[in-house]
């Protein structure tokens, strides 16, 4: 694999993707019984199961809030989920991770709503394979519109990257290991505002310029996406209703 | 004083309904949930499997790796389970280290695949003394509707029959025995052959790269919960909440028992326990009747079975 081409000469990615390509990506709501909401997405290789509970009482009771819910979020690999088998204990990457990922989607909520509570947002990545901390977000949105918290929008999340000198979208696991730089962006699509903004590698200014427009063509992708599985999911639950 | 009138409000209503043979999500004391496996749900693991019981959802991860053998057992594989019980998956369960009851749930389903000898851990072996395959059973447990063990037994013993061997990698070999091993080993000059197993058979390394587990048993578990003086098999939350007590019994498929354990401080008659193990027997059976099982490991059971009546 190391010494293998990236991207072809003429421009195909080794998974057989475009530059701009997205791998398949399938959101799924409402499958865990306990948590209040849930999703799924099948994003490429990636597994990621994302449950919500709340808004429930604050526990202690000390960090509640007087004037908002608090946020939290626990991002977590199974040890199953990479090559080499991951120790269960939770790592740095980990603890990072679950707060960037709070803090991309805490603007979408209505958090003053809710206060002197918790909403707990459990992002489990089952099968890792690049890029998961964006299909969390964009998986945990869903989730929250699933448990019925009301949301100023969606967080859409893609990541760009640099391999071979040329940026792609939607980085996969190799392409970030091997890669020149990753990038990944969140935004509520319709407020077009950015949540969440990570880089690291290198870039040049124009490059960078290039990147974000890339992220946000993506991202408006996935926003498709999930409004499709929601849709699809209340269309579902619509009907069952009507049946019983 | 405490209130706990809804508990026994409903644990009243289980036992009335119970008094017909009958339970309140529709099923019979004897009937398991809708049962679903999904094997090799985890690419990106050796082994996996996907199972929902009800409600209940678990996922088993299965990895092999080479590591270095405990100092007792210098030419046998690893067998470590693992369970972690992930909190969305129920309003008790809370992040942070594991809790009690999830340590016992990995302990059940090790004892169950360690006593019915299940991998056979003599053919795991790369270098006596030095590095061994482990295998590593992960069980996460993703929404809690009650009988966690039973799912993660059949979930465990599902990822092992999917998995695959991985291929022994010259840097594994040369790490873990920190070039102690063979010193001027390098990796184009043919190192696999100096790497010999002590097993006089090769079925797991190293030649046949992707050659499943050497596995010689098919441990499968049936949990019952004590209410009042039923026995209710799989038991659902709401009928965990106010049983008495439970009692796990985990049979091979000759019908041997080869693990148990009785959980929470409810009691039971010697008389009980005899009915109790008839009961999972049977079903314990009809699980496995179920159990999606390559054909290469059926064969590979049999055989290892064949072997050992020999030797008897």
């Amino acid at each position: 694999m190391k010494n293998e081409k990236l991207i072809s000469d003429d421009g195909i990615r080794f998974d057989g993707r475009k530059i701009e390509e997205l791998r398949p990506i399938k959101f799924s709501l409402g499958m865990l019984k306990n948590a209040d909401g849930s999703a799924f997405v099948e994003w490429g290789k990636n597994k990621i199961l994302v449950g919500v509970m709340g808004p429930r009482e604050a526990h202690p009771k000390h960090l509640a809030l007087a004037d908002r819910c608090r946020i939290e979020v626990l991002y977590r690999m199974a040890t199953f989920s990479v090559g080499e088998r991951k120790s269960p204990a939770p790592a740095r990457r980990e603890h990072e991770l679950s707060k960037v990922i709070k803090e991309a989607l805490e603007p979408a909520i209505f958090v003053e709503m809710y206060p002197r509570t918790t909403i707990d947002i459990y992002v489990e990545v089952l099968q890792a394979d690049g890029s998961t901390r964006c299909a969390g977000i964009s998986a945990a949105a869903l989730a929250l519109a699933d448990a019925g918290i009301p949301m100023r929008d969606l967080v859409s999340s893609i990541a760009i990257g640099k391999v071979e000198g040329q940026l792609v979208v939607d980085v996969k696991d190799e392409e970030d290991k091997q890669g020149d730089s990753d990038m990944p962006l969140a935004i509520m699509p319709s407020k077009n505002a950015v949540t969440l903004l990570q880089m690291d590698g290198l870039l040049t200014h124009e490059e960078f310029i290039r990147s974000l427009e890339m992220a946000k063509k993506g991202c408006m992708e996935v926003y498709q996406r999930q409004k499709e599985a929601l849709q699809e999911h209340f269309q579902k639950s619509a009907n069952n209703d009507e049946e019983t | 004083m405490k209130d706990n009138y809804v508990p026994s409000v409903k644990k009243r209503q289980i036992m009335e309904l119970a008094e017909s043979g009958k339970r309140i999500d529709g099923r019979s004391l004897m009937d398991y949930r809708p049962l679903d496996i999904k094997p090799g749900f985890i690419e990106k693991a050796e082994g996996s499997a996907a199972v929902h019981l009800g409600g209940t959802y678990v996922v088993a991860g299965v990895k092999i790796q080479p590591e270095k053998p405990f100092s007792d057992t210098p030419d046998k594989g690893v067998m470590t389970v693992n369970s972690e019980f992930v909190s969305m998956a129920s309003p008790e369960f809370e992040p942070g280290p594991p809790d009690i009851k999830s340590i016992e749930l990995a302990r059940v389903v090790d004892r169950g695949l360690r006593e019915s000898e299940t991998i056979d851990t003599k053919k795991m072996c790369i270098y006596k003394g030095k590095l061994v395959w482990t295998v590593f059973i992960d069980i996460f447990v993703l929404d809690h509707c009650g009988n966690l063990i039973d799912a993660a037994a059949l979930a465990a013993l599902t990822a092992l029959f999917n998995a695959r061997m991985p291929e022994l990698e010259f840097k594994d070999v040369k790490q873990d025995v920190t070039n102690t091993l063979i010193e001027d080993m390098t990796p184009q000059d043919g190192w696999k052959e100096k790497v010999h197993p002590v097993t006089e058979e090769r079925t797991v390394f190293p030649d046949r790269k992707k050659s499943p587990l050497p596995l010689r048993a098919i441990p499968v578990n049936v949990t019952l919960a004590k209410i009042g003086d039923k026995f209710f098999v799989d038991p659902s939350k709401d009928e965990e909440e106010v049983m008495d007590c439970r009692l796990s019994v985990t049979f091979t498929e000759d019908g041997n028992i080869c693990a148990m354990q009785k959980g929470e401080p409810g009691t039971l008659t010697p008389e009980e326990v005899l009915r109790a193990v008839d009961i999972a027997k049977i079903k314990s059976q009809e699980l496995r009747n179920r159990l999606p099982i390559p054909e290469d490991i059926l064969k590979s059971i049999e055989k290892a079975k064949a072997k050992k009546k020999e030797k008897d």
